[in-house]
């Protein structure tokens, strides 16, 4: 620990940098890889939610925990403006309709868990889990479209830099792959996420549906890999080979997660799912390193260096991370495995004058 | 309209509403963790009731707080990126801690309490309630020392052509931090004592003494009369609190802000004395003003602490600023104002705050809380040694506005303590319309108003209708609480 807090004591512009960088691209990873499952639940409603007591199922699989989850995005966006000032500044009022609809769908999405069982009217609950699907939907579609941006690079010129690539130029045949590899990964670990908290009915739908979600999102994948390994590779040799090397381990170990799926081994599925998507970000995140997503046409420019706090500011975050990082992460584990049982139609509590369904 | 110029009315917009649920969310997390511990203390059914009661209601306010501070956390990059910029060094750090420290403790173990009644042992659920309004509490720490650094900027300088943190430890010890941070606390102990009082003591007066249940002192009109005393006893514990608090806090405004305190006070010359104005019509052109009620000599007291001490005037205070810049009371300035100020001198600056909404913000804040504070008392004195009030058209009106008198005196207190900021966004370094993002377009910014406030309207319309729908059903009736091994049995709760 001591020699730790020397190094940190000792550190300057040159080391903490990069660790933001990391430390953000922690955040995201983190982000991407616990909301993935709570989008994907969300946006498989309708598919796999064909009745009333489904929907609760599966709704109920991610209720205590999808609001913790979310607060990774708030603490990738808090940390983005403590660490990278010039980062947050350009590219949140750069992109600033596509963050308007993350925005939306999410308070659409928060509201709508919340909310749905506190009536019992189908239209209630039908206008409830249409903001969650939507709610869903379409920050995964745009944040999709966003990181393939990044990857791409946004130009940026003038002092201060601002981004100056136009709202339409955003959609480029490489940023929609990235928007609907978004959609269908995210489904698949949904998928395989309720295969694994439930029994019965729900896990069965669940579990097939995965396998071939799975399956779709790893050939998407490949392409994304192969695409971005060609056209977007980054500048530095050893990270193309990086980038070659994680973009086709996110594909594999999705299609690995469709087998498992289908061989009933939906906790290792969840885990290549995971991992997959972990290895996904990982890849933009090394295209970004450096420049993170922008490319400046003029001096003084925008890159991590230049957009970076002062040491004092990131030695202070640095040990607020060092310390509550790991707290954070026990106790949502601790969560997890409270939370750790399968759920079926059973274990719904009957709602007040509901008429308890035939069969159970 | 300019762009920066609806980007401050979103801004007004979304966090007046945003803050319509913090309050709440602050104070009744701990107070339904207050009623829990008394439950899981003395095993009475009544104050489980009581929790499940007021905590379905807290978690209803909670989830619109939680969707539209979203909205908060990102507001900043997106409408005002040179402010990011500027301060990001020394303002984002707050955020962030907020996020980690607090948002993933409120989250998390909020999902726990919900959902947990019959997954944890009673002692290890009662403590995921106070972690998470642990947690709300930590939130106002972090985002009123960010707020309290835009008052009075201490612990930075100017290098880099921005604002870096040199102190952060001077940036906690802020006393605008130090006296607003107990301020905002115990005024959200109004809104939420006011909040359980009402609610109580418009079900007590409601049942009317007409209560089948009440047959050994334990039924519902009890359990109301009970939770009416003790709402009530929170609210006037409360408000002296905001009293001496907010007392302390306008000494400090005078100190960092006169100009501030000045616009709260109409008060144009120095020379016109110190006598605080109840009742004050101006020219709209803001050169001097008819305070037409006055007491002597009280503004000097609230401003100074000393009767009849001098405060400074808006015109001196202008001319002051002319010739030397932006100075505190005792003719100070942080380093950051320092240090900026040779650059802020060619930026064109009218340096006076709108002085009418400075001035009635401040009033109408005392006012509401004052008000709040008599029904609190009110309540009290009605219920004294068993009594209930009876259904009465005051009563009731009474119950029905006192939620909103001291949820609405916040409100009026931070509109107060933003526009009476102005015309900087960062008191004396960095006026509000050089900070508002460049590359927005007008329409861009009206859109995302546009979309805001119709989302935001329907949200309320919800909010407004699942409380009451809640409120209006009263005590639940309540189960045993055990800890279910039957994996599959029924869970107590599920949405």
């Amino acid at each position: 620990m001591f020699p730790l807090t020397t190094v940190l004591l000792e550190a300057g512009h040159a080391t903490l940098t990069p660790v933001w960088f990391l430390l953000i691209a922690v955040l995201w990873v983190g982000f991407f890889f616990l909301e993935g499952f709570d989008f994907g639940v969300a946006m498989l409603l309708p598919i796999l939610g064909k009745d009333d007591r489904k929907r609760r199922v599966m709704i109920n699989t991610i209720g205590p925990v999808w609001d913790g989850n979310e607060v990774w995005l708030l603490t990738a966006g808090g940390a983005m403006f403590a660490a990278f000032p010039g980062w947050y500044a350009t590219l949140f009022s750069g992109l600033y309709l596509p963050l308007l609809l993350v925005l939306l769908g999410l308070i659409l999405r928060g509201v709508s868990f919340e909310y749905r069982s506190k009536r019992k009217a189908p239209q209630w609950r039908n206008a409830h889990d249409w903001m969650a699907i939507i709610g869903s939907f379409l920050p995964s579609l745009v944040l999709g479209v966003g990181f393939a941006n990044f990857v791409k690079g946004l130009t940026v010129a003038g002092d201060p830099p601002l981004v100056t690539t136009g709202f339409w130029s955003l959609f480029s045949p490489f940023a929609l792959l990235g928007g609907v590899l978004f959609v269908v990964l995210f489904a698949a670990h949904g998928a395989i996420f309720i295969a694994l908290k439930t029994k019965g009915d729900v896990h069965e739908e669940a579990k097939n549906l995965g396998t071939k979600l799975a399956y779709a999102s790893a050939a998407l994948l490949a392409v994304w890999a192969i695409w971005l390994n060609l056209a977007y590779a980054p500048d530095n040799p050893a990270a193309k080979v990086v980038t070659w090397i994680t973009a086709l381990l996110a594909a594999a170990a999705v299609a690995g997660a469709g087998f498992f799926s289908s061989k009933d081994s939906e906790g290792k599925a969840f885990i290549l799912t995971g991992i997959g998507i972990v290895a996904m970000v990982s890849t933009m995140f090394v295209k970004m390193y450096g420049n993170l997503g922008f490319i400046s046409a003029d001096a003084p420019g925008l890159d991590m260096w230049s957009a970076s706090s002062s040491p004092y500011t990131l030695k202070i975050m640095t040990i607020a991370a060092a310390v509550f990082v790991p707290i954070v992460l026990a106790y949502q584990a601790w969560s997890y495995w409270v939370f750790r049982k399968r759920l079926s139609t059973d274990n719904l509590p009957v709602e007040k004058d509901e008429a308890i369904p035939v069969g159970s | 309209m300019d762009a920066q110029v609806i980007a401050r009315w979103q801004f007004g917009i979304t966090t007046v509403y945003h803050f319509f649920f913090v309050p709440i969310t602050i104070a009744l997390s701990m107070l339904v963790a207050v009623l829990q511990t008394i439950w899981y203390r003395t095993g009475n059914d009544r104050y489980l009731r009581l929790t499940k009661f007021y905590g379905k209601l807290f978690l209803i306010n909670f989830a619109i707080g939680v969707v539209t501070g979203i909205v908060q956390e990102f507001q900043f990059g997106m409408n005002w990126s040179e402010y990011s910029r500027f301060v990001g060094d020394v303002f984002g750090a707050p955020l962030a801690l907020e996020a980690l420290l607090a948002f993933f403790l409120e989250s998390t173990f909020l999902g726990l309490w919900i959902f947990g009644w019959d997954r944890l042992p009673k002692k290890l659920h009662l403590m995921t309630i106070y972690a998470a309004a642990i947690g709300t509490v930590l939130s106002a720490v972090f985002i009123l020392a960010a707020n309290s650094w835009m008052q009075n900027p201490v612990g930075a300088t100017f290098r880099n052509g921005r604002a870096e943190l040199t102190d952060f430890g001077a940036v906690l010890g802020n006393p605008v931090f130090l006296a607003t941070f107990p301020h905002q606390i115990s005024a959200s102990y109004m809104v939420a004592g006011g909040l359980v009082a009402a609610i109580a003591g418009w079900h007590l007066a409601r049942l009317n003494g007409h209560d089948e249940t009440d047959t050994s002192g334990k039924g519902d009109a009890a359990t109301w009369r009970w939770a009416a005393r003790f709402g009530a006893w929170v609210l006037l514990v409360a408000s002296v609190v905001v009293i001496i608090s907010g007392d302390f806090q306008s000494k400090i405004m005078t100190e960092v802000q006169p100009m501030k305190m000045a616009a709260a006070e109409a008060h144009y010359n120095t020379s016109d004395g110190s006598d605080f104005s109840v009742l004050t019509i101006g020219n709209m052109e803001g050169t001097e003003a008819t305070h037409i009620i006055t007491v002597p000599g009280l503004l000097g007291f609230l401003a100074t602490g000393e009767w009849g001490g001098e405060v400074q005037g808006i015109n001196d205070l202008k001319e002051q600023y002319d010739q030397q810049g932006f100075l505190r009371n005792d003719g100070s300035q942080t380093d950051l104002q320092k240090t900026f100020a040779q650059e802020l001198k060619q930026l064109p600056t009218n340096v006076v705050p709108n002085v009418p909404v400075a001035y009635w913000t401040f009033r109408i804040m005392m006012g509401l809380g004052f008000v709040g504070m008599a029904i609190g008392a009110w309540i009290l004195w009605a219920t004294r040694k068993g009594r209930t009030p009876g259904p009465s058209r005051l009563w009731m009106m009474a119950m029905g506005a006192l939620p909103f008198l001291p949820l609405l005196a916040n409100s009026f207190g931070w509109i107060f303590a933003e526009m009476g900021r102005q015309p900087w966004i960062v008191a004396g370094v960095m006026p509000t319309w050089t900070a508002a993002s460049p590359s927005v377009s007008a329409g861009e910014v009206w859109f995302s108003m546009i979309l805001y406030t119709v989302v935001y309207g329907a949200l309320a319309v919800v909010e407004v209708g699942l409380f009451m729908k809640y409120l209006k059903m009263g005590l639940p009736d309540v189960a045993p609480v055990e800890v279910i091994e039957d994996e599959d049995a029924p869970l107590s709760f599920a949405y």
